[in-house]
């Protein structure tokens, strides 16, 4: 009898966090909201904010890391991204994972990573996850374009930077770049949402 | 192309070289040899499919409860709880539970996924989907996925209700979760 209560409370117990954390998830940035500032290390050791960049328009914010082949697999496009767009809209790569579940997404590690590839963008170090946390990422490459309007920060578009995670010559739709352009021109964006499979962020326990 | 893979290309010559030198006297023998392997290589048979047939099955009314498991090989929290859905499938298949583990590995590396199969002892059925345009199908999957694998969607039987989790999962957390649904 006594094992049956103790299993409908753990029943119930499950049922109450799935609950919250879907409550907690469903308080992520949504497209049109404004965004708080944050500052993080950049893998040069110093601390970057948004706010430090006086002449851009916007940012290309991507939460993204070093193990995930997704991710991986977008690196040249974000760093072509950072190429075109970098002056208005400099790319912002944030790395939210826990170094201790993935060794490969270590500060030392993305030092290591963007000598590698040349990283054009600075490659943030989210150590507390709470800038992830507050966006409401939840997986790498995960992509949220700000605009600046006035003092505020607001979110443009959530999602992928293209519709071909393998193959970026056979990408049909790019959403990132579409996006900006329109931003550029004064235009509404046609696609403000896209989803794409990702490495789920790894939460510290 | 992998209906002409050299195993098959094999077959083919063989099964063709065998009927022309033994003719129909030793009909028999073959048939009893082509099935025999046919049913051994169906057993680490991995389907490549499109989404209009992974739409199908989950919208199938039978009276399976189906538990669709999104996975990849290069996902550890996939591959950690990868024994747990192998686990329900084995307990629970004779039991109107169906477990479907739809691996989102690219393709081209179904050789990489059977490989991992075999590795984990993996019986239950597995498909590789072949959709890199994510955005077509993730919301038909949930609305509520933002794409983030491993996933989970619990459909109940005769389709009455569906559940789905951005998560992973232990074998009890699991069993809290379907066995409910059994009627």
């Amino acid at each position: 009898m006594n094992s049956m209560i103790m299993k409908k409370t753990i029943a119930l117990l499950s049922l109450t966090f799935l609950v919250v954390s879907a409550v907690v998830l469903s308080s992520a940035y949504k497209v049109g909201d404004t965004i708080t500032d944050f500052k993080l290390k950049n893998i040069d050791d110093k601390l970057v904010s948004l706010s430090d960049y006086k002449e851009a328009k916007g940012y290309i914010i991507v939460f993204t890391c070093n193990h995930c082949p997704y991710a991986k697999a977008y690196e040249d496009r974000i760093i072509d991204l950072q190429n075109k767009y970098g002056k208005t809209y400099p790319v912002i790569a944030i790395n939210p994972n826990d170094a201790v579940k993935y060794p490969d997404d270590s500060f030392e590690n993305m030092k290591k990573r963007a000598k590698e590839k040349k990283f054009p963008f600075v490659y943030l170090h989210d150590e507390s996850q709470s800038v992830a946390q507050l966006f409401g990422a939840t997986k790498t490459p995960h992509v949220y374009i700000v605009q600046k309007e006035g003092v505020k920060n607001v979110i443009k578009y959530i999602g992928a930077i293209d519709n071909n995670y393998q193959d970026a010559k056979a990408a049909t739709e790019f959403y990132v770049a579409d996006a900006i352009a329109a931003l550029e021109g004064g235009k509404d964006i046609s696609i403000k949402e896209t989803k794409a499979i990702g490495c789920s962020i790894k939460w510290k326990e | 192309m992998e209906y002409l893979s050299p195993h098959r290309l094999h077959l083919i010559y063989f099964s063709a070289k065998f009927l022309f030198e033994y003719k129909q006297e030793t009909m028999k023998t073959f048939i009893c040899w082509a099935l025999l392997t046919g049913l051994i290589s169906f057993q680490g048979h991995v389907e490549v499919i499109k989404w209009p047939a992974l739409e199908e099955y989950m919208n199938k009314k039978d009276d399976k409860i189906k538990v669709i498991n999104f996975w990849a090989t290069w996902c550890k929290p996939c591959m950690e709880e990868l024994p747990y859905f192998e686990q329900i499938h084995r307990e629970y298949k004779d039991k109107n539970i169906e477990v479907l583990l739809v691996s989102l590995d690219h393709a081209s590396m179904t050789d990489k996924v059977k490989a991992s199969l075999k590795k984990n002892n993996i019986t239950a059925k597995v498909v590789v989907l072949d959709e890199v345009d994510f955005n077509k199908w993730i919301n038909l999957v949930d609305t509520t996925w933002s794409g983030s694998i491993p996933a989970t969607l619990i459909i109940s039987n005769n389709n009455t209700s569906k559940m789905f989790y951005e998560r992973q999962f232990t074998k009890q957390q699991l069993e809290e979760l379907i066995l409910p649904l059994k009627p």
